[in-house]
């Protein structure tokens, strides 16, 4: 099989509210980062995918608001929505399809302009669900209840998530909220939806990443180490939640079972050497790892406390400060995706981890974590 | 961004997307909502292939790839899955619901899979996993998920 790489990654900054700037400008910063960071122009770039969703962007079709900042003009230009990661495994396709050598793949949002709990309630069955006035907080109150009743995970364990990916976000640059903050902190946040306090939610952002995709024909012709593409795996659960088990994530199981395979991995916690996952609320870092076989099942609270997932652990998880710290939605995987390029690059700075040649970057979408991506990316081919 | 817009407030453009739009409920719901509306009755599909029952009720067994074209009656009592208690007046809470609301995921006796709706009549701090609960029905009834008012403890 061909092999793929991503050569050059751009993020803006995530912030609350970037009233000052449209979907364009931000499309336009991240897709200028990307292209110097690869060392190419935007005639180095054979075609464009961009990633976006017409509810949160409040209009339709909304890839076209971001087209021609994102030098799609005379290119061949396709759109995803959902999560970056689906849009970059789409990206990553199109550089082995034989068609094409670079791609340009972007995912953007802006929580700020929208309303958050309408969008998300709008994800629910239409005739069935939707009236009930559920969203995305208090259906995921919804399956943390069941994780902890299944597990015996309790929230103060799950807040350590909170504490540390908020702690981690200090080192970051690009983070939208650096806090130092402890347990009780957290515990004393306003309860939401139970069991889920503010500070075990991700906050409302905005952001746009964009990273190139290139053939191995071409990967290495250009300024960057190329971090290559070694496995890859989407896997989707039933969408009403009571077809699921919530308490587990068969999805995202198969997923990383089917990336592991594709990249030769048999032992992924010695294997893998750090993970940037989809951590929307506090409890699914850990019920996400569990399911990746990173921890037992209800297990991971316990490597947690012991420091493993900090980063200077033994697995750092989230050195970037994850979603926590930042949660452009549609964008977000797509950050995950380059902060591991960064990590594996050696170029993450102040939240760089020490042993980083294999990572594994996770997006989501859906709601209660429906549908997983998975990637495993590393320095050596 | 351009310094131009130092010391000034951005010029925001404030607007909605409002659009009318009309489901068609379809067949399977359409047979269900009915029973709500007119009987009182839980009705739901069964798959001939694999013999799961199914709530929401829809057309095709999601395992069989099969069409669903038996219906049997379900309990109006059943088992709590899970559920959420919203202590925020979060924007999608329908307008005629006081905080806290409360959300189950009920099985229901005779059913394979759990359906969404409200819990009430129960203090949220007396809410478990695994308790009974049995559905109120509301007294108008217009055919819809909200002809059943809420699921209740059975004491």
């Amino acid at each position: 099989m061909d092999r793929a790489a991503i050569i050059g990654v751009g993020m803006t900054k995530i912030e609350a509210n970037k009233s000052r700037e449209t979907f364009a400008d931000m499309a336009w910063e991240a897709v200028n980062k990307a292209l110097d960071d690869a060392g190419m122009t935007i005639a180095d770039i054979d075609n464009v995918v961009t990633t976006s969703s017409d509810f949160w962007d409040g209009r339709t079709i909304s890839c076209m608001a971001v087209g021609d900042a994102s030098g799609a003009a005379d290119k061949n230009i396709s759109c995803i929505e959902g999560d970056g990661t689906y849009g970059a495994f789409y990206g990553y396709m199109r550089a082995l399809s034989g068609s094409y050598k670079t791609t340009l793949v972007t995912g953007h949002s802006k929580g700020s302009q929208g309303v958050s709990s309408l969008l998300t309630n709008a994800a629910f069955d239409p005739i069935y669900e939707r009236g009930l006035g559920m969203d995305m907080i208090s259906a995921c109150a919804m399956q943390a209840n069941a994780y902890m009743n299944k597990t015996g995970v309790t929230p103060e364990q799950a807040a350590l998530v909170s504490v540390k990916n908020h702690g981690n976000a200090l080192k970051n640059p690009v983070a939208q909220l650096p806090m130092k903050i402890s347990v009780g902190d957290v515990m004393k946040s306003e309860m939401i939806a139970d069991p889920l306090r503010k500070l075990d939610c991700s906050p409302i952002s905005d952001g746009c990443c964009a990273v190139v995709i290139a053939h191995e024909a071409v990967a290495e012709k250009f300024k960057k180490r190329p971090i290559w593409v070694r496995g890859l795996a989407f896997r989707t659960d039933a969408f009403f939640f009571g077809d699921r088990d919530l308490a587990r994530s068969n999805a995202l199981a198969a997923a990383a079972q089917d990336a592991y395979k594709m990249a030769g991995i048999t032992d992924p916690k010695k294997e893998i050497d750090l993970i940037e996952l989809y951590d929307a609320f506090t409890y699914q870092e850990l019920l996400w790892l569990e399911e990746m076989g990173f921890a037992e099942y209800g297990k991971a609270t316990e490597l947690l406390a012991q420091g493993q997932f900090d980063i200077d652990g033994a697995l750092p998880v989230n050195a970037s400060g994850g979603l926590m710290a930042g949660h452009p939605v549609i964008a977000a995987g797509l950050y995950r995706i380059a902060e591991i390029v960064l990590q594996l690059r050696g170029e993450a700075g102040a939240h760089q981890v020490k042993k980083a040649k294999t990572g594994l970057a996770h997006g989501v979408n859906g709601l209660c974590g429906q549908s997983h991506c998975v990637w495993i990316l590393d320095q050596e081919r | 961004m351009s310094d131009i817009f130092k010391g000034i407030e951005p010029l925001i453009y404030e607007s909605k997307i409002n659009v009318p739009y009309s489901w068609w409920a379809g067949d399977t719901a359409s047979k269900f909502f009915i029973n709500l509306r007119d009987e009182k009755k839980i009705i739901a599909p069964r798959c001939g292939s694999c013999g799961k029952v199914f709530l929401p009720p829809r057309k095709v067994c999601p395992a069989c790839f099969t069409e669903n074209t038996e219906w049997v009656s379900v309990s109006d009592e059943g088992t709590l899955v899970s559920y959420s208690v919203a202590r925020r007046k979060l924007a999608s809470i329908p307008a005629d619901k006081k905080l806290p609301v409360v959300w189950g995921l009920v099985k229901l006796d005779g059913a394979d899979t759990a359906i969404l709706h409200f819990l009430d009549d129960v203090d949220p701090g007396d809410v478990k996993i695994g308790m009974r609960v049995k559905a109120v029905f509301a007294e108008q009834r217009t055919g819809g998920i909200r002809d059943i008012s809420h699921f209740k403890p059975v004491r």
